[in-house]
């Protein structure tokens, strides 16, 4: 028996030593936004946040995470209170098929996180001083790993920008 | 993914000992070892969680600095230090794997990452690194990304970390604890083997012995450059990179490290290209001899013979680049 802590909330879960936070979330506590899309840390489609911080789902276990805090795209907002980046995504049409949209958003919320704290990124000029700016390059290689096989990479730049320039998701 | 036994460590020693069972391995961001377990390439008994050991920080040390083994890759690659002494080791981090992974990625694991050639990940091919003695299909096959330098007739993997190159530019040596509680610590030559008649082996640690951190010596200045060459432009392995940390003074290279990724079967360093350099005035013969030294036994295998004459523009790129000597 495990407990995690999913959402805010505390859940206790009765799961095979080798169940990832992925399996956990779909297949145990019906949480189905986060998606499987190779399960082997390739696609960033499974993308939760754990302790405020992106990570992929698929190559961890739910038993390493107890008393940790996972955040899903449910956790982040729900139709009517939808989150900024999902309310953007949705303005700038930042999808066609939607399998990696979840991935995607809540990937752009951590990667926010992360300039914030003034991370540098592969992109960055001058790394041992400044903070970085979000340029289309630096969003690109902040979010590479989440692919789409939509390709709808330039709405999704946009999409992030928007919120990460304006703190707004809708216009 | 085969069943095993969950444990987790309270303490450095502790984990050391139960790591030193039979088929045990310690378990940090897992980002490697549960890839691998998926496909049964690992298929450990006993799994020692250490990701809630104290071995996170990041501290300054006889002038340098003591890395943590759990100190994760984003971490390490955005601490203010690292970032203004050792730029080459946080370019190097940014330019390994994506953003989520190297949230959960640790220094000790990324040191200790399998390589990613195919046949080792494909259990019903030969591979003498998974199943010693059944052969390596790489040899005549898809070896594209594997090593031109290091290898044996047994196994020709290239070593994948980035982060391990510009480690070995900057000299790190890895600080362990073994099972029986002595410490001890290793250089990266030390630590990494060559693939000899034993490619099963990739380092010489011992069953349960810890990683418990990173010495870095005091800075060298200098200009840091870590240069990769991949497939796409971000979250690829590297095809070839070089980790370079160059100081010219009074137009003498008076500073030269050099490492290289993609290329060797452990992450290279060639003193003899370091020598040809040292002193001497930059110019783009000089580079192009350190590059021809460098790849003097480079033996390609076929689909990666072309990594020879990448390399032979790569070096010299990157030298001229840190000295600003024209092409
Ligand atoms: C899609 C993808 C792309 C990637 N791209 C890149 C890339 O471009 N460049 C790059 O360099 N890497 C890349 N990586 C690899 C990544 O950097 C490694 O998986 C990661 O660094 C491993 O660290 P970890 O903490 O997750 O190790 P784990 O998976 O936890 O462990 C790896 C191994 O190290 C052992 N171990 C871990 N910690 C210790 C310790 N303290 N002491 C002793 N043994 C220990 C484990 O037992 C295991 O055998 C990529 C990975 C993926 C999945
Ligand atoms: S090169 Fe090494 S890892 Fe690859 S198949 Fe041959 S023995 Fe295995
Ligand atoms: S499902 Fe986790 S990265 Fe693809
Ligand atoms: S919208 Fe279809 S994969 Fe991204």
């Amino acid at each position: 028996m495990i407990t995690l802590t999913v959402n805010g909330a505390e859940h206790k879960l009765d799961v095979d030593i080798r169940t990832t936070i992925l399996d956990a979330l779909r297949d145990h506590l019906g949480l189905t936004g986060s998606k499987k899309g190779c399960d082997h840390g390739q696609c960033g489609a499974c993308t939760v946040l754990i302790n405020g911080r992106r990570v992929n789902s698929c190559l961890t276990l739910a038993v390493m995470h107890e008393g940790d805090e996972i955040t899903t795209i449910e956790g982040l907002g729900e139709p009517g209170n939808l989150h900024p980046m999902q309310e953007s995504f949705l303005h700038h049409d930042g999808y066609q098929c939607g399998y990696c949209t979840p991935g995607q958003i809540v990937s752009a919320v951590g990667m926010l996180g992360e300039v914030k704290d003034g991370w540098p990124s592969h992109v960055t000029g001058d790394i041992a001083h400044g903070g970085a700016d979000l340029s289309n390059e630096e969003i690109s290689e902040r979010m590479s790993g989440n692919l789409c096989r939509c390709s709808a990479y330039p709405n999704i730049v946009d999409a992030i920008r928007q919120v990460g320039t304006t703190g707004k998701g809708a216009v | 993914m085969k069943s095993f036994a969950y444990e987790r460590a309270s303490d450095p020693k502790a984990a050391a000992a139960i790591a030193s069972r039979a088929h045990a391995r310690f378990i940090a961001g897992g980002t490697n070892l549960l890839d691998l377990m998926k496909i049964q390439v690992e298929t450990p008994e006993t799994l020692v969680d250490i990701t809630r050991l104290p071995l996170k920080e990041i501290a300054e040390a006889d002038g340098g600095l003591s890395i943590g083994a759990l100190v994760t890759n984003s971490d390490l690659a955005a601490d203010e230090r690292v970032r203004r002494d050792y730029e080459v080791l946080s370019r190097a981090l940014l330019a390994g794997a994506s953003g989520q992974l190297r949230n959960k990625a640790t220094t000790g694991g990324n040191f200790l990452q399998r390589t990613r050639c195919s046949y080792f990940y494909e259990t019903n091919a030969r591979c003498n690194k998974r199943e010693p003695g059944s052969g390596c299909d790489a040899m005549n096959g898809f070896n594209r990304i594997l090593a031109i330098l290091g290898t044996s007739d047994k196994c020709i993997a290239s070593h994948p970390s980035d982060m391990a190159v510009a480690m070995r530019a900057l000299d790190a040596e890895v600080e362990t604890l073994k099972s029986d509680g002595s410490t001890r610590r290793l250089t990266l030559p030390e630590l990494y083997r060559l693939p000899g008649d034993t490619p099963e082996r990739d380092t010489n640690l011992e069953a349960g012995e810890l990683i418990t951190a990173v010495r870095l010596p005091k800075p060298l200045g200098g200009t840091h450059i870590y240069r990769k060459v991949r497939d796409r432009a971000s979250y690829a392995f590297a095809l070839v990179s070089v980790a370079a940390v160059i100081g010219v003074e009074n137009g003498r290279m008076e500073t030269i490290r050099l490492a290289f990724g993609g290329i060797g079967t452990m992450p290279w360093r060639d003193a003899r290209v370091e020598e040809a350099l040292i002193g001497e005035a930059p110019s783009a013969a000089l580079f192009a001899k350190a590059a021809d030294i460098l790849l003097t036994e480079a033996k390609g295998h076929g689909e990666n013979d072309f990594k020879i004459p990448l390399m032979r523009r790569v070096l010299p790129a990157v030298l001229r680049e840190a000295t600003g000597v024209a092409a």
